[in-house]
């Protein structure tokens, strides 16, 4: 079992999740997070005082799969999230030990 | 100390101070009713006791026109009383100007300190109303708009800077109008559409000590402002025995004219400020960390019902719904609009971008301007105010504010203090007796206009009216300093003015109020 890490661009969500869908992957977490790489902030200007802001708002999305759907789910985010310009996102892909499906108790890759 | 012991220590601090203000308020009460009242200022005209149905037709003609035009129905012999619709709109305008202060600042405000203030800000200017209107009930009205401390055919220095006490407790303050200042209008409804005046000026202050200042050091400063520096203003300016009353004392030293507070609100509100704020010392983490207002959606709102409730300020200053009400309302909308275009353009021109805060920046600072000026000058010189507007506070607010680098943290000193300045300078400058009835000389054979005995008329037609504007300009700065300076020291003294750093970092409104603006899912 792996668990994908992806941050991605907010606007590009639903392409991402419609993406996934397609191939089967119903479940899904996400979360709203600011952060940075090599994309700048941008300047607000209240009354004469400037301010930078160097956060920027990105979408952290998690899906935990069986090892063999993980290269088709990485190459769905990466080709539906992708603009080509900088601020783009990165995708992790950490491994996990166990998963438990809390209404069934069902472990292991039944539960995901 | 422990918890609840502090809790008691409140207590008793609480009933000991009920009990003294109970006990001072009913001495100074009985000696009020006790002792002869002195004989008040010389009425200019004899007190009307026939009633309307006695009267002959022309007399009741004369009477009912007198209502109409908002003229002095004394020749005809009638007793005083409200005119609905002097009195309508005196109540709409009283309304009007309560919805500046509440929700109109408090949102201004609110929305332009960090999310975790913002209900300092409200808190602010709640208790501000409340505890001005006892004040108001109890002295002000009677300090402001009173006479009692001038003798019968004389002047007294008192006099000129504060009224009397025949009105405390707002003794004889009925439905009936005070002539000194309205024939048509209820003097308990003038009386509250003045103190919506003395409530929103003290709440002006707080802008620029927003984030920094304990609520309990809110109000004890406030007690005394209002009684050091709000009530002589308020009655040097516009008290019938002022000092600086040029439009209403013949007796007045000063002959200078405030349609509706440049000096009395906006300039004392705006230096106060400045000392204040001074005295109190920047923000935690002032030029390094980053303090943008947290919603100007709020902070737009909050510009709207202030200009809407403008009118009321303005407007409503005629005391009348008549000729100078709809001057005043007209030269309002023009200066807003212009000040509210200006200011954004500059900021297009210079910065690149024009900005909402820019649009509400330049309204508020239209509306500044224009009040001392509403009800004397006329359009084209609303226009010019406008202009002035969106340039004179926009320089104070972003560049002399970086250079000196004092954290007037809402620009309450570069809007309303600057502001307020350049309107009653300009006032002197682009006045026009004809939009204005009492800036006129009156012909031989009608009562004698004030403004002809000391000097305002001949000053308007000298083209000089200027100094007497820059000597009022001069004693407003030097009472709101002074009074400020001593009275933000005591205050420090005794109960402290700022929050410990930790409490400050935390936000004003859990460490003063034990809650949070926004809970957000």
């Amino acid at each position: 079992m792996k668990k994908i890490e992806a941050i991605i661009k907010p606007f590009k969500l639903e392409e991402v999740k419609d993406a996934l869908s397609e191939l089967g992957i119903e479940g899904m977490t996400i979360t709203e997070v600011k952060g940075f790489g090599r994309q700048k902030g941008h300047t607000e200007i209240y009354r004469g005082s400037e301010y930078t802001v160097d956060f920027l708002p990105k979408i952290k999305l998690e899906v935990v799969l069986a090892d063999g759907a993980v290269a088709g789910a990485v190459a769905a985010i990466v080709k539906t999230a992708k603009t080509g310009k900088i601020g783009d996102g990165k995708v992790f892909v950490l491994p996990v030990e166990n998963a438990v499906r809390i209404r069934t108790d069902e472990t292991g890759d039944k539960a995901v | 100390m422990k918890k609840k012991t502090k809790s008691m220590v409140r207590l008793l601090a609480a009933l000991a101070s009920m009990a003294i203000l109970g006990a001072v308020t009913s001495t100074l009460h009985a000696q009020s009713a006790a002792a002869p009242a002195p004989a008040a200022a010389p009425t200019p005209y004899p007190a009307n006791t026939n009633a309307f149905a006695s009267a002959s037709l022309t007399n009741q003609v004369a009477f009912l026109e007198a209502a109409h035009s908002n003229s002095d129905p004394t020749p005809t012999g009638i007793a005083y009383e409200s005119d609905p619709g002097h009195n309508a709109w005196m109540m709409v305008a009283s309304a009007f100007v309560l919805m500046m202060t509440l929700p109109g600042l408090a949102l201004f405000y609110g929305g332009l300190v960090r999310s975790k203030n913002v209900l300092s800000m409200l808190a602010m200017c709640f208790g501000i109303t409340c505890l001005v209107s006892l004040l108001w009930w109890a002295f002000g009205y009677s300090l402001v708009f009173g006479t009692n401390f001038t003798p019968t055919g004389s002047t007294s220095t008192l006099g000129f800077i504060l009224g009397g006490t025949e009105n405390f407790f707002f003794k004889g303050v009925t439905s009936a109008p005070n002539s000194s200042y309205a024939f048509w209008v209820s003097q308990n409804v003038y009386s509250i559409f003045q103190l919506t005046f003395a409530i929103i000026t003290p709440a002006l202050i707080f802008g620029a000590t927003a984030e920094r200042l304990k609520f309990s050091a809110v109000m004890a400063f406030v007690f005394l402002w209002m009684f050091v520096v709000y009530f002589p203003l308020a009655h040097m300016v516009w008290g019938s025995t002022g000092l600086m009353n040029g439009v209403w004392n013949a007796s007045a030293k000063i002959p200078a004219i405030d349609f509706a507070g440049g000096t009395v609100v906006h300039m004392s509100s705006g230096w106060t400020a400045l000392i204040l704020c001074l005295i109190l010392g920047k923000r935690v983490g002032h030029g390094k960390e980053p303090m943008p207002p947290h919603s100007l959606v709020l902070t737009f709102i909050g510009t709207a019902l202030l200009w809407v409730g403008w009118y009321g300020f303005n407007a409503g200053s005629a005391v009348a719904a008549d000729v100078i009400a709809a001057n005043a309302f007209t030269t309002t909308t023009l200066a807003t609009a212009i000040g509210a275009l200006t200011w954004p353009l500059v900021e297009w021109i210079f910065k690149g971008k024009p900005t909402v805060l820019g649009f509400c920046s330049g309204a508020v600072a239209g509306l500044v301007v224009i009040t001392p000026a509403c009800g004397f000058v006329n359009s084209t010189g609303a226009v010019i105010i406008g202009v002035v507007a969106g340039t004179v506070p926009y320089i104070f607010a972003t560049i002399v504010k970086n250079i000196f680098k004092y954290d007037d943290a809402l620009d309450t000193f570069g809007v309303h203090g600057i502001g307020g300045t350049c309107g009653a300078l300009l006032t002197g400058l682009l006045v026009d007796p004809n939009v204005n009835g009492n800036l006129q000389a009156v012909s031989a054979g009608t009562p004698h206009n004030a403004a002809m005995d000391n000097g305002l008329i001949t000053a308007i037609t000298n083209h000089s009216l200027v100094l007497a504007q820059s000597k009022a300009v001069i004693i407003t700065i030097l009472l709101a300093v002074v009074g400020t300076t001593i009275i933000g020291y005591v205050v420090k003294m005794i109960i402290g003015l700022r929050p410990t750093a930790e409490a400050e970092q935390q936000g004003l409104d859990i460490t003063d109020h034990d809650e949070t603006g926004y809970i957000l899912q």
